[in-house]
């Protein structure tokens, strides 16, 4: 086999596994958007937030430590323990459903029967006061995620390639356990939508609020489920991507990766995202590896956007997406 | 007429929007296993009876009697699980979703599994899954609606969306059943078939039912007691020969012509 198309094969997988995270990311949007047609522009800054609460439980670091020295004039920073990686999973699952609780509380309740535009801004607020929140609870240091997660090449995949072709190919082992774990995900959201009762609940609560509360179903039960679910998925993406490029700001812009990845797999399907995940991350590092050189680089910043805008042009509701009909 | 066997009794219900009285010191009661209808012109608040009744109104004054017990002030998804049920004049279905599915979610409250049970013992949630299909079926076959079973409603004709809708609050098997406007826009025979449908609910599920209604022929036939409403008031209650004869009845809404 050529060279070049080992190169290739190589790109595209390592492109694979990019997807897969960024279809993790998308994830976390479609499930918001299903339940209430709403685009949750905080879901970026959700993933850093449950980021920095694991880190933070984890390593035993006082919430809010620099407020309280500031007004009592102490310095106290940490409680002094370091816990076990699985219970401070745990106790940032726990936080983000509580998040959920708070924003239905706070928010959404106010927000019934509204615009989803009105919503739409209600997230991006949230976004902004969840980053400032986040940063007053758990300092804005870059914080490094050490929950046993492995980390290098795969010594065996560039073995057995190595054999194979005579070309060993790198693969992260961080990347194989995220496809992994994403794929995991997948099958446990599919379960929960497709087949329980809050699954039906939920598809009606996205369809038609009147008549979901006639049935009997609870809207404000079901957004915090959902939002709950989606503070979940949130974490599972924060985690992966912390464990990659360490847990600080720029963690919550990965919701700008989303965004192409719900524009080409539909908004409203889970499928979808995983596709178009996929699709981008392929083709934003083969786009790359192949005509990049040619226009200078750095094509991996704008290739997910133009390859999205040329989808919407002829299929504006996605490779998924349900088709919007109109009655008139 | 005896209280004590009333289902339902309505009393002294005023609701007020801002400066507007949708109703005022309404009183009657619905009695087990009849069909009471409401009627009255345009704007005379019988929909928004029907939405004090279901929850989505909160009246400023008055009170609910539901099965002897006074009704305290909750949200309407709890009302619709202590075994109340409506259609909309508006129809309110879940379009995206197929016929099948929206009688199904008429029952999700009727549902048991949950997410754990779900997974830990898929046999169990998969028999109940198919016990609730089965009734899901048989009001399919009721409504005679077999043919667009597997169509998202959102599609349908008027009429049939009409149909489908009642059959989701069918499927909540419910105790008492609110219709508003259940013939509104049908053609004879739709109105007919729906007639029919509505007294078929009364004989052989032995449903309460209150519904709202234009046509006086259609009244005449279904119901066994019939409110008349005007400018938010009640003007008139007692069996369809009683009010026809009554002579503010006609005044006030048979000569508006619908
Ligand atoms: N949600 C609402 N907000 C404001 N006014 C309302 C609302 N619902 C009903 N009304 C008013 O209450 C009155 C009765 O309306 P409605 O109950 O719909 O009458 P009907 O169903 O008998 O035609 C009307 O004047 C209507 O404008
Ligand atoms: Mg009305």
């Amino acid at each position: 086999m050529s060279q070049q198309l080992l190169y290739a094969i190589e790109v595209s997988l390592n492109g694979l596994m990019a997807g897969v995270l960024y279809a993790l990311v998308a994830l976390g949007f479609v499930l918001i958007y299903k339940a209430s047609g709403v685009f949750n522009y905080a879901q970026g800054v959700m993933a850093l937030f449950a980021a920095l609460t694991l880190v933070g439980f984890q390593n035993g670091q006082i919430p809010f430590a620099h407020l309280i020295n500031e007004i009592f004039g102490t310095q106290v920073h940490h409680f002094g323990w370091h816990l076990p990686a699985f219970l401070s999973v745990l106790l940032a699952l726990a936080m983000m459903v509580l998040l959920a609780v708070i924003v239905e509380k706070l928010v959404l309740k106010h927000l019934i029967n509204q615009e989803p535009v009105i919503l739409f801004m209600a997230t991006i607020g949230l976004a902004y006061f969840l980053e400032g929140f986040g940063d007053l609870m758990w300092g804005s240091a870059i914080k490094k995620i050490e929950i046993g997660l492995p980390y290098g090449p795969s010594d065996s995949i560039d073995q057995f390639t190595y054999d194979l072709f005579g070309y060993g190919f790198f693969i992260d082992r961080l990347d194989i356990v995220a496809a992994l774990v994403a794929a995991l995900l997948v099958c446990f959201l599919t379960v929960f939508s497709q087949y329980s009762k809050i699954g039906r609940a939920l598809r009606a609560v996205a369809d038609d609020h009147q008549a979901a509360l006639s049935v009997g179903i609870s809207l404000r039960f079901i957004w915090v489920v959902v939002w709950s679910v989606a503070g979940f998925v949130a974490l599972v993406a924060g985690v992966m991507w912390g464990a990659k490029s360490g847990v600080q700001f720029s963690l919550s812009l990965i919701a700008l990766k989303a965004l192409p990845v719900l524009m080409l797999g539909g908004f409203t399907s889970i499928p979808g995202a995983i596709v178009g995940g996929l699709i981008i991350g392929v083709g934003e590092k083969l786009f790359d590896f192949l005509l990049g050189p040619l226009v200078g680089g750095a094509t991996e910043n704008w290739f997910a956007y133009v390859l999205a805008l040329v989808f919407l042009v002829f299929r504006p509701q996605g490779l998924f997406g349900e088709r919007i009909i109109e009655r008139v | 007429m005896n209280d004590s066997a009333a289902l339902m009794d309505i009393r002294n219900i005023t609701l007020k929007f801002g400066g507007v009285t949708a109703l005022e010191d309404v009183s009657f009661d619905i009695q087990e296993g009849e069909v009471r209808a409401i009627i009255g012109p345009n704007g005379a608040g019988k929909s928004s009876m029907l939405n004090v009744i279901s929850g989505f109104y909160h009246p400023q004054e008055g009170g609910i009697w539901f099965r002897g017990e006074r009704r305290p002030a909750m949200p309407s998804h709890r009302i619709a699980r202590q075994g109340v049920a409506r259609t909309f004049q508006n129809i309110a279905l879940f379009s995206r979703m197929t016929t099948l599915d929206n009688i199904m979610t008429g029952r999700v409250t009727l549902m048991r599994p949950n997410l754990l049970t779900h997974m830990l013992w898929w046999g169990r949630a998969e028999r109940e899954e198919s016990e609730h299909r089965e009734k899901v079926e048989r009001i399919i076959d009721f409504l005679e609606i077999q043919t667009i079973r597997k169509t998202p409603v959102g599609r349908l004709p008027y009429g049939l969306q009409k149909r489908v809708e009642l059959g989701r609050a069918l499927a909540a098997e419910p105790a008492l059943l609110l219709l508003d406007e259940p013939m509104a826009g049908m053609n004879v025979e739709e109105k007919e078939d729906m007639c029919r449908f509505i007294l078929d609910v009364k004989e052989e599920f032995g449903t309460t039912i209150a519904l709202i209604e234009h046509d006086m022929g259609v009244v005449m036939d279904v119901s066994d007691r019939v409110v008349v409403m005007d400018y938010g008031r009640k003007i008139g209650d007692g069996t369809p020969d009683e009010v026809r004869n009554n002579q503010d009845v006609i005044d006030a809404y048979l000569g508006v012509q619908h």
